[in-house]
């Protein structure tokens, strides 16, 4: 009976699919973790800090030298970290409109994830795709749940009803489509000379003839810079700039609804890591291992290489916090609408002009 | 000499944003590295970090202010209230002794105050507590990080802030003003 | 699982009616940021109809434009005008009666027009994929020129709006 339903290719489906959303979850998670650790611990060695360097439970500084060693390195902060953000007061100020201040936090964490459902993170895993959604149109699903985190922020920025969070929604409403329209015609090209929306397809050409980013230098910097504005990190962070909006559109939050918005920025983080992967670095592909794998080994051997290309993207993230001072308002929009747009065209135009002189 | 900054537009290169991407990643790399390898003054107390090992703060850092004691160990403050009046966020409280109260615990001087609070809360380490006092009986001294549990914690009183503040035997006041005195009245006036 | 999609089917079109009838008379609020949300959702959920006809490009862009970046300016112009709720306004009677009679001659126009027309698709034939490839290639060949017609209808209102939100011309 239950291998009956079992063999149902619809429920294997089913399950598999369960499977695998579980698990990119779950890694998400940790990854979003982490990935605050890796940034503090990197803003402070950029800073001449050490970072977090303190926190461990209570019995885990009983283990010789691990302990010692994971406690310098910070590897329990962000256990910490969750905690306080669970354990810390939920504050509602009483000026607030609060339907919309409480699904705010909620509407800009879920796009984030959903993104990641069409990312092909590895090849096979014995019969199994690793992508949860092998959409025909995966990149314009992404480009559609991304257009949506938008309104996360803003209703953040309008509900908290007062003035810092609301110019922080409304910047980073006027940012997000304006670096949206960069972003979606940046990828363009790639998909001229690849002739398939679909993203896993994407990465098997890269895979059998080299990686986009050497066919697309041009379109890889657009799409790199939109994802920073994307992302509302720094040196586009205007919608939340500490220094003249406090915090922006999430200064009237506190606790778990603040740690979302937090989460929402990091997860996005990964997501729009893991598509410049994806697009532009070959995805799970190396020059030397492009096959799809046949083995279990070669699987997981595939999805290393995947992480760890995100993982490197991510550090150019936090890296680039740094390096760069915080754009003025009008310079953002003449970088993005005078800069972006008219060499993300001329891009299309000159790629659909050597597609058509070459693949004759 | 006027130095002139110069402010010629940018040109091409400069507009593409990569030799500012260039410095900014080379400071930023050179502090990573610096970091990494500890050689940065942040590692350089070599013995721990702050909590543990406190900050070393230089010779005439202004801290919190406290109550000092002259070299005979006798209370130097005389209950003038003036640091009172000055004090910019209202941190100190001083209960003077009244008319019947009890008298300084030196002999150059008529009382002492019965109580003498700071609110660590509102102190703002100013100084001007400092500038004002007459009798030299108030510094600022060398403690930045001050804690409690409780807001009744960090009130200081008169006690306290005597105790922290120790023996300051450096500023004899009155012992260079009797010997100014003294110098006055031997003084040799001539009078043509 | 043919039961399923149809399951799916009456979901995202109770959803859509739902949501529709919530943006125009939302018995609980008559707020516009309210109004405009819900019809986010209205065009989330025909994405969701788009999707089971096996229209995924329509979908994905239903979402992009409409929701994505429409949606986004509508938001944006409630919040900066900050329109307060709106009143209740009373029903006038003579409008009720003549708006009924005009929706129910339509409805029952188009629920004969649906009874009278026959099902395009044979049943049992492949269903229609709505592929992007293709769907480009009805675009830019066979309907080039209304395509670009209508491309230059938007870029005159581009145009067009520039130049009236331009206080002083030079």
């Amino acid at each position: 009976m239950l291998e009956n339903i079992l063999s149902d290719p619809s429920v294997q489906f089913f399950l598999f699919s369960a499977a695998k959303i579980a698990v990119v979850f779950g890694v998400v998670m940790t990854f979003v973790a982490y990935a605050v650790l890796v940034e503090r611990k990197v803003s402070a060695a950029i800073q001449d800090r050490v970072g977090p360097n303190r926190t461990a439970p209570p019995l885990a500084l009983k283990i010789p030298v691990l302990g010692r060693l994971l406690q310098r390195w910070g590897m329990f902060q962000p256990m910490a970290d969750g905690l306080k953000f669970i354990l810390k007061e939920d504050f509602t100020p009483a000026y607030v409109r609060t339907i919309y201040f409480w699904l705010a936090p909620a509407i800009s964490v879920i796009p984030a994830f959903l993104t990641l459902a069409v990312i092909p993170f590895g090849s096979n895993l014995g019969q199994q795709k690793m992508v949860i959604a092998d959409l025909n149109v995966g990149i314009l699903y992404t480009f559609g749940i991304v257009s949506l985190g938008v309104y996360g922020i803003v209703l953040a920025g309008w509900s908290s009803n007062s003035k810092y969070p609301f110019l922080g929604g409304i910047r980073s409403s006027a940012q997000m489509i304006s670096y949206e329209i960069a972003m979606g015609m940046s990828v363009v090209s790639l998909f001229l000379i690849s002739g398939d929306l679909n993203l896993s397809k994407l990465v098997e050409w890269q895979a059998n003839h080299g990686w986009l980013v050497f066919y697309q230098p041009v379109s890889f910097v657009i799409f790199l810079v939109a994802a920073f504005a994307e992302t509302n990190r720094l040196p586009f962070d205007l919608p939340e700039s500490e220094t003249e909006l406090v915090g922006g559109y999430h200064t009237e939050y506190s606790s778990m609804k603040f740690a979302l918005f937090f989460l929402g920025e990091y997860a996005n983080m990964i997501a729009s890591s893991a598509m410049m992967v994806t697009l532009f670095f070959g995805g799970w592909s190396l020059p030397f291992l492009g096959k799809p794998a046949e083995s279990l080994l070669g699987g997981l051997i595939h999805i290393g290489i995947f992480i760890a290309k995100m993982i490197v993207l991510m550090i150019v993230f936090i890296w680039v916090r740094w390096m760069l001072p915080r754009f003025r308002y009008d310079q953002l929009m003449d970088l993005g609408w005078r800069r972006f747009i008219p060499l993300a065209l001329a891009n299309i135009v000159a790629t659909a002009l050597g597609v058509a002189l070459f693949n004759r | 000499m006027t130095k002139v900054v110069d402010r010629s537009p940018l040109n091409f290169y400069e507009k593409t944003y990569l030799p500012a991407l260039v410095e900014g990643f080379k400071v930023t790399a050179r502090h990573f590295v610096r970091t990494v390898k500890g050689e940065n003054t942040a590692t350089d107390l070599g013995d721990g970090y702050y909590p543990e090992v406190p900050w070393r703060v230089n010779e005439g850092y202004r801290g919190a202010p406290y109550l000092v004691r002259d070299q005979e160990g006798s209370t130097k403050c005389v209950s003038c209230q003036l640091c009172e009046f000055i004090c910019p966020p209202k941190a100190i409280k001083i209960t003077p002794p009244g008319p019947e109260g009890q008298g300084a615990d030196r002999p150059n001087a008529e009382k002492m105050p019965r109580e003498f609070e700071i609110n660590m809360l509102r102190c703002i380490f100013c100084g001007l507590c400092q500038e004002v006092c007459p009798e030299e009986a108030i510094f600022l001294q060398q403690h930045y990080s001050l804690s409690g549990l409780s807001r009744e914690e960090m009130v200081y009183n008169k006690e306290k802030l005597l105790k922290l503040g120790g023996v300051h035997a450096g500023i004899q006041k009155w012992k260079h003003k009797l010997e100014e005195a003294r110098e006055q009245e031997s003084f040799p006036v001539q009078v043509d | 699982m043919p039961q399923f999609t149809d399951l799916l089917f009456y979901a995202f079109a109770g959803l859509t009616l739902l949501f529709g009838f919530l943006c125009v008379a939302n018995p609980l609020s008559r707020n516009p940021v309210t109004s405009a949300m819900f019809l986010v959702l209205t065009i989330i959920s025909m994405a969701g109809l788009f999707v089971l006809l096996h229209a995924f490009f329509l979908a994905a862009v239903q979402i992009l434009v409409y929701a994505g970046a429409v949606m986004v300016l509508f938001l944006f112009v409630i919040m900066l005008l900050d329109l307060k709720e709106e009143d209740r306004r009373k029903l006038n009677k003579t409008a009720v009666g003549l708006g009924s009679l005009a929706v129910l001659g339509l409805a029952g126009v188009l629920v004969r027009a649906m009874l009278a027309a026959k099902p395009v698709i044979a049943a049992g034939s492949k269903p229609v994929e709505g592929s992007t490839k293709e769907l480009g290639r009805i675009l830019f060949e066979s309907y080039l020129l209304p395509f670009e017609i209508l491309s230059i209808l938007l870029l005159v209102a581009m145009v067009g709006v520039i130049l009236l939100s331009k206080k002083d011309l030079k």
